[in-house]
């Protein structure tokens, strides 16, 4: 299909990751309609001063593709009229850039709250604060129903987003989320910052995932700046990748349990995932391991002393988890709540591309691990786990076997690391000569595919860095998840998506 | 589960014991915790407020919770809403989305009351104190007692920093 779409046409000489080509409107139109037929995955879709970039990803033959409609006379042709997975990523290009966007089905702001000093931040020439609207939420008509709205202040330690229930009885009948009370203008931010102030707020983009950030950020530059890495800098990257992966898989196993009232699991759960972090903390001097990944490698080598710690962690897991999973297998009351609630059609999963375990919980086999294999897992491949029920118990399940295989791909790795610098300067020109070298990344974070493209200016500053987190092609599928479930079963589901604000909202 | 708990009982705890008292607080806040303990003894009820945090700082709230820092054994709770809260535990840059609900739970905080601005970007020292679409400051909407900085601070520092707030006879 991408082959048939935009195989004539020449890929830009000044982009890496995957090609980049021109699209025009009729092929914009054609590519639509190969993503409602289901024949690609979006991967991601973001605007620019004077374009607007989607990148496509082909599933039978695992070649991804990037391609870029210009701007004429400040619109665009919209994607979402045909493929609802754009919806809400066009919303906010004209959110943040004023390019309006011709056939968008739903054209109520995103990101946009009425709050901020000037409007269309990112555009050539913002505008200043216009009247504040109401946001308009869908109407609800019929008899015996009711809202409820929460947030944005939750009753957990969580982040903020509104949601509003419409149910009848106790049965949800409709959620809409309203999200971008964290918006913080990072796509702003990072303009014109050098890589080394960049890279530390790509690290900030989402907390729980700022390893797989900072990794998608590197490659992406190291990618546009064609950057050969030392090979140990890989390895040591991944096994960051992995350790917050288990630690983030655990802390949640434990959460979605306690959410089943069943606090025993919770408990356990988080002291595995403290000994997680201080695993971290040991072997990479930080517990979440912020900053650690950088352009050009990593700051930290391991020693042996945090090499230890990590096999004393896998050890450790190897002797309690399993215990923990059979509680989790014995107890009745838990199944009754996981099995059967909060599913997800295999056929939605598949249009809007599940990143994550929300996918692989429906049976859709994507791990940019191994689809789309980035150094070492294309040395040193890790099993893909996928499961077909698409409930809550389905992504518990998924999460299990994501930390076993994470233990022992770890522990393999620990063995076979290489020798050698795990850093090399990012300071020379890069290589080839393009004016405006632009790259792009794909990296398997906890939660699922973080897609980073930088393009870099004089002196290596950023000129237009997109990061897009898994959670925009997950928050539409929990509404979806949560239709016919009870409201007391909300926060059960929610936590089993566990989709980023922060990451989201940007 | 009756295998594990058996086991669980006769295991020692993971608990750790509370962390020592940091020099910089101890001249910071003598008058503020003189304040609390006189109202409130030793029972502490927090609602934490995301403010537009990148989410590291609540990861970290979270960990307190857990077996090794049992937050609760100091008498300090996690409470669902703001109407049963003594201190906020404000994390994030305060982005203009969250303006309005940060100021709104703040006044649905019965007095007396104190303020807790957790992480760099509370302090106003984070990566995105200087965007558009950010306040920047904690104190730039409501008035702060106590900051806890990190990017993000470690539970033990945020242990240090609410126990503080609390009678130091308390917190053995």
């Amino acid at each position: 299909m991408l082959q048939a779409l935009f195989g004539d046409r020449p890929a830009e000489a000044s982009h890496h990751g995957w090609p980049l080509v021109g699209a025009d409107a009729d092929s914009w139109r054609r590519t639509g309609e190969a993503l409602r037929e289901g024949k690609l995955d979006l991967l991601g879709l973001w605007g620019d001063t004077d374009a607007v970039t989607c990148v496509l990803h082909e599933p039978s033959t695992r070649r991804a593709l990037s391609a870029r409609l210009p701007v004429r006379a400040g619109k665009v042709p919209s994607l979402a009229q045909f493929h609802a997975p754009a919806s809400r990523l066009e919303r906010s290009i004209t959110d943040l850039f004023g390019i309006e966007i011709v056939g968008l089905p739903d054209s109520r702001p995103w990101l946009d709250h009425g709050r901020w000093p000037l409007r269309r931040p990112l555009a050539m020439s913002p505008e200043g604060i216009a009247a504040q609207r109401p946001y308009e939420f869908l109407p609800t008509v019929g008899p015996h129903l009711h809202q409820v709205p929460v947030g944005p202040v939750h009753a957990g330690v969580i982040e903020p987003g509104h949601f509003r229930f419409t149910a009848s009885g106790e049965t949800i009948v409709r959620l809409e989320e309203r999200l971008g009370y964290t918006h913080k203008g990072i796509e702003w931010l990072l303009r014109g910052k050098s890589l080394n102030e960049a890279a530390r707020i790509a690290a900030r983009a989402c907390g729980d995932s700022t390893v797989s950030y900072s990794l998608a950020f590197a490659r992406a530059v190291e990618a546009a700046l064609h950057l050969q890495i030392p090979p140990r800098a890989h390895w040591l990257r991944a096994t960051m990748a992995e350790l917050e992966r288990i630690a983030n898989h655990l802390g949640d196993i434990g959460g979605i349990c306690n959410d089943a009232a069943f606090s025993m699991m919770h408990a356990e759960c988080g002291i595995l995932r403290e000994h997680a972090l201080r695993a971290c903390a040991i072997a990479f001097g930080h517990r979440l391991m912020m900053d650690r990944i950088v352009p050009g490698g990593v700051t930290v080598d391991l020693q042996p002393a945090g090499c230890a710690a990590i096999l004393a962690l896998i050890r450790q897991l190897r002797r309690q988890f399993p215990e923990l999973v059979e509680l989790y297998d014995s107890t009745a009351s838990l199944q009754d709540r996981t099995v059967g609630s909060g599913s997800v059609p295999a056929a939605l999963a598949l249009q809007f591309a599940a990143p994550g375990y929300v996918g692989r919980a429906c049976g859709r086999a994507f791990d940019a691990r191994t689809c789309l294999p980035y150094p070492p897992y294309d040395v040193a491949p890790i099993e893909l786990v996928t499961c077909s029920e698409g409930d809550v118990d389905a992504r518990v399940r998924v999460r299990i076997l994501e930390i076993e295989r994470s233990c022992a791909w770890l522990q393999a790795a620990l063995a076979a690391l290489p020798p050698g610098p795990v850093r090399v300067p990012v300071d020379a020109e890069p290589q080839g000569g393009a004016e405006q070298p632009e790259g792009e990344a794909l990296v398997e974070g906890f939660r699922g595919d973080i897609l980073a493209a930088v393009r870099l200016g004089p002196q290596q500053r950023l000129e237009r860095c997109h990061l897009r987190d898994p959670s925009w092609f997950l928050w539409p599928l929990l509404e979806v998840a949560i239709e016919g479930n009870i409201i007391a079963d909300f926060p059960l589901c929610n936590k089993s998506f566990n989709c980023a604000y922060s990451g989201h909202d940007l | 589960m009756r295998r594990r708990l058996i086991k669980n009982l006769f295991s020692s705890p993971c608990t750790e014991a509370p962390p020592p008292r940091s020099a910089t607080l101890e001249e910071a806040g003598a008058a503020l915790r003189g304040a609390i303990a006189r109202s409130l003894g030793r029972s502490l009820a927090i609602r934490a407020v995301d403010s537009g945090s990148c989410n590291g700082c609540e990861l970290e709230i979270h960990a307190l919770s857990n077996a090794f820092y049992d937050i609760e054994r100091f008498g300090i709770r996690f409470v669902a809403s703001p109407r049963h809260a003594d201190v906020l535990l404000v994390t994030g840059p305060v982005t203009l989305n969250m303006r309005d609900a940060l100021e709104r739970t703040y006044q649905a905080t019965p007095a007396p009351k104190w303020i807790v601005a957790v992480g760099d970007c509370g302090a106003g020292c984070g990566v995105f104190a200087d965007s558009y679409a950010c306040v920047g400051a904690v104190a730039k909407v409501i008035p702060v007692d106590l900051t806890i900085r990190g990017c993000p601070p470690t539970p033990t520092d945020l242990l240090q920093g609410l126990c503080w707030l609390l009678d130091p006879a308390v917190v053995r």
